[in-house]
């Protein structure tokens, strides 16, 4: 017989009071455990969806207002093509990727159409300045922070990627691609020949729907348009793919910094409301666990001195044979570490659960186990429930052993 | 051998002062067997507290084998008392939830004996007892004097040289009696020393010696007037 298989051995003899006692702790690890995981997991699930909405932050002529932000490159104000390259060199941290653009008005067969150029990713791996300087991704580098990198690897060839991505890898100079609504509209489809801006173009393929405008547009190479409409190398806007957090942070100063000539426009109030949203919640998780654990704490402290009480004449029993004050505290503690465990591994696996069920029908997140949370849910409860039963420990340690005769 | 040199012990009760034992000198020698009688509230189980190094005295010295135990600290109190004590309580005081294999254990595993070595030494004190069948029976299944046999049996477990035993028939029926002071002539017989409260004049005429407490005073009681 050792010490913990006789810790073990009674707390099994009154189970129902602990277990009682370690529910409000299991509680307190649960709600943390769930909210922290769906706050993780939500952060992950807005950074895909803030990607697959494509820009985030527009860099814009500064006579330009934000007025739509799908609609924001049809202001007619220019500003040079060069400050494309002058962000890609900026390697900022946060910049996943660079789309340029440049709106045309134009017809096809009496059909106003607005066409917009855009820039392939094979054209800034071209660039034989940047490969120059070794950067064979000039955008998106490993010193982004987003889970998922830049656009510019391969699987990128499918030219519907400019749907959901807004950029494309390959587009030749007579290529076009046609929003879901035009192409209905024209009665065009893929290998088909247009007559735009008075050249034969192929359209390359047919976005699906996207519910934007984009679905009436026509896209073809930037450089196509600027020469054919006569432009220059000049583009309407610059959208940039950001990461959230970056872009809530100092990438906007940042940008501005760099291109002072510019106004820098990101979608802040939806960046800044998911990001304070996100951390609300995990603020939350810990005000709930810290209430929960301190009524847990107060249960099982309670708990404990009646254990105590119940058991003075076991303790002075033990003590007149020869068990030590430190022996005594020691099995007080000893079932206080073993409760503090099972409430937080119970609350783990709880509160995962719970993340897992309530995640997809409340947010439409996926959550998986965190192994971290484990970890802080059982020291966190381990703690508790050690301090609590710290006092009752010391209370039984402190007994007189003289209790145990028969009239003291 | 303890010695009691000049004891006093009083407590305060709602302001007044209560003397338990009064100047008491006594010496029970090694191997001795010392019935303590007495009205109850005569300062029998104070007595039997100050000699297990449970209760410091006001005054006075206790000496064990020439070492005052007072001037121990309490941990070194607690360590002398599983090596060299033993106790026998009148309600047996076994672990209601431990076996009684595991009840013997206890002062085993206290002085840090292997786990093995505890259930085998613990088997064979029960034997010694009459209760190897009822070793893994719990307290409540066994009647009282088994009970008590196995908390005689959790006495011998450290193999104690004296064995304070606190009216360890007070619970017992007349054949029960017969049987655990038995027990503890036989461990008087081995060589310890026991001193025993009781209030019976059939289970102090096991002694050797009987000292009767009155208010405090101990007084060597003739063995022809204890009988």
């Amino acid at each position: 017989m050792k010490l913990r298989s006789m810790i073990w051995k009674e707390l099994w003899q009154r189970p129902t009071p602990m277990l009682t006692s370690l529910l409000a702790v299991t509680l307190g690890v649960t709600a943390m455990v769930a909210i922290q995981n769906i706050t993780v997991f939500s952060e992950r699930k807005i950074a895909g969806d803030m990607e697959s909405l494509g820009a985030n932050v527009l860099v814009l002529p500064p006579e330009v207002t934000l007025q739509d932000y799908y609609s924001a490159d049809m202001h007619g104000h220019t500003m040079p093509e060069e400050y494309v390259s002058r962000l890609a060199l900026a390697r900022m941290p946060g910049v996943e990727n660079l789309a340029p653009k440049l709106c045309i008005e134009s017809d096809v067969d009496s059909i106003p159409v607005t066409v917009t150029g855009v820039l392939p990713q094979s054209e800034f791996q071209a660039k034989s300045a940047w490969q120059g300087l070794g950067l064979i991704s000039p955008v998106g580098t490993d010193r982004g922070c987003c889970a998922t990198k830049a656009n510019v690897s391969a699987g990128e060839d499918n030219p519907n990627s400019l749907a959901t991505n807004r950029t494309i890898q390959d587009l030749g100079d007579r290529d076009l691609i046609l929003g879901h609504d035009l192409a209905a509209q024209l009665g065009a489809k893929v290998g088909d020949k247009l007559p735009v801006l008075g050249e034969s173009f192929s359209v390359l393929t047919v976005l699906p729907s996207t519910g934007t405008i984009d679905d009436s547009r026509m896209f073809a190479h930037l450089h196509s348009v600027q020469d054919l409409s006569g432009a220059g190398p000049v583009v309407n806007v610059i959208e940039i793919m950001a990461c959230c957090e970056d872009a809530a942070g100092d990438l906007i100063s940042n940008l501005s910094s760099e291109l002072p000539e510019t106004r820098v426009i990101t979608i802040a109030q939806v960046v800044e409301t998911q990001v304070a949203v996100n951390g609300l919640m995990s603020r939350l998780s810990w005000v709930f666990l810290s209430i929960l654990l301190l009524v847990g704490g107060a249960s099982i402290a309670s708990v404990m001195y009646a254990n105590v009480t119940e058991r003075r004449n076991e303790i002075g029993t033990l003590m007149a044979l020869g068990a030590s004050r430190r022996f005594v505290t020691r099995m007080f503690l000893g079932k206080a570490v073993l409760l503090g465990l099972a409430g937080g591994l119970g609350g783990f696996f709880v509160g995962t659960i719970v993340a897992a069920v309530l995640g997809p029908q409340l947010l439409g997140i996926y959550v998986e186990p965190l192994p971290q949370l484990l970890v802080v849910g059982m020291v966190a409860a381990t703690i508790v429930a050690v301090t609590a039963s710290y006092l009752p420990a010391r209370r039984a340690a402190g007994l007189d052993p003289c209790l145990v005769f028969n009239d003291a | 051998m303890y010695q009691l040199q000049s004891v006093t012990q009083t407590y305060e009760r709602r302001g007044n002062v209560v003397t338990a034992l009064d100047t008491c000198d006594l010496e029970i020698p090694d191997g001795d067997f010392v019935a303590i009688v007495g009205p109850s509230g005569s300062g029998k189980t104070t007595l039997l507290s100050v000699l297990g190094g449970m209760m410091a005295p006001t005054s006075g010295d206790v000496l064990l084998d020439g070492e005052s135990l007072y001037d121990l600290s309490i941990d070194q109190r607690t360590r002398l008392r599983g090596e060299k004590i033993g106790f026998v309580f009148q309600s047996f005081n076994l672990v209601t939830w431990m076996s009684a294999c595991e009840n013997v254990q206890i002062p085993l595993m206290l002085s840090g004996k292997l786990a093995s070595d505890q259930r085998a030494r613990a088997l064979e004190l029960l034997d010694r007892v009459g209760l190897s069948d009822r070793a893994d029976h719990l307290p409540s299944e066994l009647s009282q004097g088994q009970q008590q046999r196995v908390a005689l049996a959790r006495t011998l477990a450290n193999d104690p040289q004296v064995i304070l035993a606190d009216e360890p028939t007070g619970n017992l029926d007349a054949d029960t009696r017969q049987q655990v002071m038995s027990y503890l002539a036989e461990f008087h017989n081995d060589g310890r020393t026991i001193v025993m409260v009781t209030h019976d004049a059939d289970t102090a005429a096991f002694a050797k010696r009987t000292i009767r407490l009155v208010s405090g005073v101990t007084d060597e009681v003739a063995m022809a007037d204890a009988a």
